[in-house]
């Protein structure tokens, strides 16, 4: 369990996390929803270490951030950003490979190879393994920078906007995988995410944020809900029920 | 592997190159004067290439950009305004210029001394922000640079020669005392870096997925800034200036080699780096017939190729 206590951070005079508490629970698909600038990256990051807080607690199983050794916590937690531009050339599965780094300090064993090839078949790229990453569609390099983070194989795996430059179709594959994760493999995982359907079809818990504040949290029902939403995104809704799922209509 | 392949084929060449540095023309009466001023000249041609390599090798990791050279930093103009200020002040004829030994320990010193209060004043405020480290560091390099042309500006013109002298890098007046020292120094760094080599490779996919997959980042960058400073210290007040080398080398590394992997950047860049050196220092003497300083006809061909570079950087 990752516990968010009491998070502030402040850019200049500007608070883009106003003392945000919530938590992040095992086993469960945590969505994250909120219209632009609400906070829901800057949380993302600050949970998993890439920029500093200014004040408040992360507790990530029952140990606060600050005591995690950065390569021990880097088995526990991993997190993939919504831009990922490279300078260097790489081919998808030297990329893959580095998510082993925290196992095997850059000189890999049998074993880091069965999990590279598990991520690299997982998200079905086992046959472009050796294409360099430059030569790929925007889809294709998503999965492969999702991949490294499988083969990084933490409890916990953070995910800013992971359907960014995906077509339908690999959205909802994508969507489909991280939920066999949470079913079948017992991961927890966190995701920022715009499609509020998405967020409503796939996740057990979803957290509203406006303004770098909590606005409400809980399961779908809940969340997904005209009144909410639409103070939310300070727009019209209407919710319909299709196939037991709740569906948003916004446009 | 083609990676091996390319570095064996550059190492045969730089020994090639060695051999007939050393042995061209000698004969059984001047062969004892010729090799104790030649193999002096090899090594610190050598030892400048490769600390001219790795240091831009390291600075491009460490701000994630192929465009930029560790002069950046500041120091090769701190070097100026160190040797401009002591010819303003002492004299031409001063002891701290004359005796190389002297020169060369304040000058190291110095620089860093420099870079290692700008990384501590930045990095206080904001824990990582390399591009506002860079920024101050280029501010500071211009400041020095002006400081020196008003210096030169007032000077006398025949104690103007002494600076233009070391303006330009030149591997002709070696000291061998001080080169042993810097052989010393940049062989140590080099072994103590082979650790490191993998860590590099992750930091080069960036900052974020570099804490990401467990890396103390800022222990890792403040690492990098000082091995950087230290070979740039050194390779400068042994030779002079001449960081733009090293655009060159490890650009063209990354081009023949293909490879993201420091290990083999390192190996095949600091290569292509001594055969530059050595072929251009041949160039000059057997053809130019000592006319021209090396270091103009480096930044010549270096100026060149980034241009190249920033073309086709633009049009990907």
């Amino acid at each position: 369990m990752i516990e968010i206590r009491n998070i502030v951070k402040q850019y200049g005079d500007k608070r883009v996390l106003d003392d945000v508490s919530t938590v992040i629970d095992k086993g469960k698909i945590t969505s994250f929803i909120g219209p632009n600038g609400a906070g829901k990256s800057t949380l993302l990051s600050i949970v998993s270490r890439l920029i500093p807080k200014n004040s408040g607690e992360i507790i990530i199983d029952g140990k606060p951030l600050e005591k995690w050794q950065s390569n021990q916590l880097a088995k526990k937690l991993s997190i993939l950003k919504q831009s990922n531009h490279l300078n260097i050339k790489l081919k998808i599965r030297e990329l893959v490979s580095f998510g082993r780094f925290p196992y095997s300090n850059g000189y890999l064993t049998k074993e880091d190879e069965i999990y590279i090839d598990e991520a690299l078949d997982y998200m079905q790229l086992r046959d472009i393994q050796n294409m360099y990453l430059d030569q790929l569609s925007g889809g294709q390099r998503q999965r492969a920078f999702i991949a490294m983070v499988l083969a990084q194989n933490t409890d916990y795996i953070l995910l800013d906007e992971p359907l960014n430059n995906l077509d339908i179709k690999h959205s909802v594959e994508i969507m489909k995988m991280l939920r066999n994760l949470v079913d079948d493999l017992g991961k927890s995982i966190a995701i920022v995410i715009h499609d509020i359907n998405f967020a409503s079809c796939y996740s057990d818990h979803i957290v509203a944020l406006k303004d770098g504040k909590i606005v409400d949290e809980g399961g779908i029902n809940r969340i997904i809900h005209k009144d909410l939403l639409g103070q939310i995104y300070d727009m019209e809704f209407s919710i319909a029920d299709v196939n037991n799922m709740k569906l948003c209509v916004y446009y | 592997m083609v990676k091996k392949k390319s570095i064996w084929f550059l190492a045969i060449f730089s020994i090639v190159l060695i051999l007939l540095f050393v042995f061209w023309g000698l004969n059984s009466s001047n062969w004892r004067y010729f090799l104790s001023l030649r193999i002096p000249k090899v090594t610190a041609l050598v030892i400048t290439g490769v600390a001219i390599a790795f240091s831009t090798l390291l600075f491009q990791t460490l701000t994630n950009n192929r465009i930029l050279t560790p002069s950046l930093l500041g120091l090769d103009s701190l070097y100026m305004l160190i040797q401009t200020m002591v010819i303003f002040i002492l004299g031409s004829t001063s002891l701290i210029l004359i005796n190389n030994k002297i020169n060369f320990f304040i000058s190291v010193g110095l620089m860093l001394i420099f870079s290692s209060l700008l990384f501590k004043g930045l990095f206080k405020r904001d824990r990582s922000n390399i591009m506002f480290f860079l920024l101050f560091g280029l501010i500071l390099g211009t400041f020095f640079q002006s400081l020196s042309t008003f210096m030169q500006m007032m000077m006398d013109p025949n104690e103007f020669l002494h600076i233009q002298d070391r303006m330009f890098a030149s591997f002709n007046h070696i000291n061998t005392e001080i080169l042993i020292i810097a052989f010393i120094i940049i062989l140590a760094l080099v072994l103590y870096s082979i650790k490191y080599f993998k860590l590099w490779d992750v930091l080069s996919l960036g900052r974020d997925h570099a804490i990401n997959l467990g890396l103390d980042y800022h222990k890792t960058i403040r690492n990098m800034v000082v091995i950087v400073a230290i070979l740039v210290s050194v390779s400068t007040a042994l030779v002079g200036p001449i960081t733009f080398l090293g655009l060159l080398v490890v650009n063209l590394a990354r081009e023949f080699l293909n490879t993201y992997e420091h290990k083999y950047l390192f190996i095949g860049s600091s290569l292509i780096s001594i055969v530059a050196l050595l072929g251009g220092q041949l160039l000059i003497e057997r053809v130019f017939n000592f006319s021209t300083p090396i270091s103009v006809v480096i930044n010549l061909i270096g100026g060149v190729y980034f241009l190249y570079l920033l073309l086709k950087e633009n049009g990907a």
